[in-house]
């Protein structure tokens, strides 16, 4: 019991002493609000600029969310096709690393030339975010328990229910571990997209506010748009472990408390 | 050597023999006749192939030379056959009915009764309670209980296991080997039983076929003809100890044959 208190109660005691130092050290130094803004001023920066920011998170939360969902389908649906036909696994797979092992940064401004600027935006989110999803289902599909395996051979389980009845379910914990990675990538994704596509001076999603308040040296509002993102990446995060421990709870080991 | 009449047997296996990719030959010349309603059990050390020719029985596994026959046809498949592991091989995401009923569900039984055999199956082994429990919140010996319901639930013609108690303390052992054995006069099924323990085949068994290691074929048969219901007057008996001493200097000598 103590010990959950104390495993909310000291990041937040940590994230208030930080907040106090920052706006002593502004205060303190007299630091001008276009070099460090206070975090009050941060604040009511992000109040007085909430019609705008608001507007700017809905869209960044948009793209990020189609990115999730098509890499969420496209990380499973390749992994399952990848377990159903060996042929298809050796082709292909290959070229998922490498699409995730180069930067996505570099990969933005030439999606950015071939797609319309909201199909960049989403691809970039796509590429960053399904291969956490590929390589964790993949994995899951392969550790299925080999004598569950030959008793569903025993009973004559055609491929289809072999699949649907115990290799999606017993690789459930993988998929879940995938999309959560997933959740905060494609955020990043999307960001970085965004930036990409700001400097080409389009867009409204709030990676693009940040830019655009950089050009402007409206350091405060950069300041309270980075805020927005962190607090939608947290939220992203606990959403999908939230969505984990709902799925895993009642039979899976890394949801179940321990007794000591 | 194998004078045994195959007019009864239910499952034949002739001069099989199974050789791995990796060049291991883990059976050759192997040759087992197993008669309709009787508790066999192949003995032998770990490695000898006994679990292979159980999983070429349930046709998990092809041979790689030989021929296995079945009195019944050649449909070994969807209920004939009862297949017990080693490992419980639950599976955790699903509630012990929801294991039991698993053949039904894959077979598309109707819902009702499916129901019904999953219930008389718990029943029989104990479990009636636990219906809708996981996996995880049963001990050892359930979960084993559990799987020896999903291996009944089909009524299946022949039941085999592979070293199924090998795992468990002896306390819950001899109490499994004394439910299995209820079970089996009361069901009147053919057991075939693989295991490495001589005190659990000779419990256990009509008949036991030891076993050479490397590669596996049949060293001897000794029947075991103490009479059923067997419990624990029969595991302290002279008698008990008599056969396990037998049975005991067979596995000796099939192991030193090998060596």
């Amino acid at each position: 019991m103590t010990d959950r208190i104390l495993r909310v109660a000291l990041p937040v005691a940590v994230l208030a002493l930080g907040v106090l130092a920052w706006g002593l050290v502004v205060y303190l130094k007299k630091i001008p609000s276009f070099v460090l803004p206070s975090p009050g001023l941060v604040f009511a920066t992000l109040v007085k600029d909430w019609a705008l920011l608001g507007n700017s998170l809905l869209v960044t939360l948009l793209t990020t969310l189609e990115g999730f969902v098509l890499a969420a389908a496209g990380g499973i649906g390749l992994a399952v096709l990848f377990n159903q036909s060996r042929l298809l696994e050796y082709s292909f797979y290959p070229y998922a690393v490498i699409l995730q092992v180069t930067p996505v940064v570099a990969i933005a401004p030439l999606l950015l030339i071939y797609l319309p600027q909201p199909a960049a935006v989403l691809a970039c989110a796509w590429i960053v975010a399904f291969f956490p999803v590929l390589a964790n289902t993949t994995l899951g599909l392969n550790s299925v328990d080999h004598n569950l395996l030959a008793l569903f051979n025993l009973y004559g389980a055609s491929r289809a229910q072999a699949l649907w009845r115990l290799k999606l379910p017993s690789a459930l914990p993988q998929i879940l571990t995938g999309l959560r990675i997933a959740g905060g990538l494609s955020l990043i994704g999307a960001v970085v997209a965004e930036i990409a596509a700001g400097s080409a001076g389009a867009g409204s999603g709030l990676a693009y506010r940040i830019a655009e308040s950089g050009y402007r040296l409206n350091i405060p509002r950069m300041f309270a748009a980075l805020l927005l993102l962190s607090v939608a990446g947290i939220a992203i995060y606990f959403a999908l472990s939230y969505v984990t421990y709902l799925a895993l709870r009642r039979w899976h080991e890394s949801a179940i408390a321990r007794e000591r | 050597m194998n004078s045994t009449s195959t007019s009864s047997s239910i499952i034949s296996l002739r001069n099989v023999g199974k050789t791995f990719d990796s060049g291991t030959v883990a059976l050759d010349g192997f040759d087992l006749d197993v008669r309709e309603g009787e508790f066999v059990s192949l003995l032998g050390p770990s490695g000898c192939g006994k679990s292979t020719a159980l999983r070429i029985i349930a046709g998990l596994s092809a041979p790689s030379r030989g021929a296995v026959r079945w009195a019944v046809g050649e449909d070994t498949s969807a209920g004939r056959l009862g297949f017990v592991f080693q490992e419980p091989t639950l599976m955790p995401w699903a509630t012990v009915a929801a294991n039991v009923g698993l053949p039904f569900k894959l077979a598309h039984t109707k819902e009702s009764y499916a129901r019904e055999c999953v219930g008389r199956a718990l029943e029989r082994v104990g479990l009636s309670g636990f219906a809708q429990n996981y996996p995880r919140e049963l001990s050892g010996g359930m979960k084993m209980r559990v799987s020896i319901a999903r291996a009944l639930v089909t009524e299946p013609q022949v039941l085999l296991m592979d070293e199924p108690f090998a795992a468990l303390d002896e306390i819950t052992r001899f109490k499994l080997n004394n439910d299995l054995l209820a079970l089996w006069q009361m069901l009147k099924r053919t057991v075939v039983f693989v295991t490495h323990s001589v005190f659990e085949s000779v419990y256990l068994s009509q008949r036991i076929v030891v076993m050479t290691p490397r590669p596996g074929r049949v060293f001897t048969e000794i029947a075991i003809g103490a009479p059923y219901p067997r419990d624990e007057r029969f595991r302290t008996s002279a008698e008990y100890g008599a056969f396990c001493r037998t049975v005991s200097k067979a596995l000796g000598q099939a192991t030193a044959e090998a060596a």
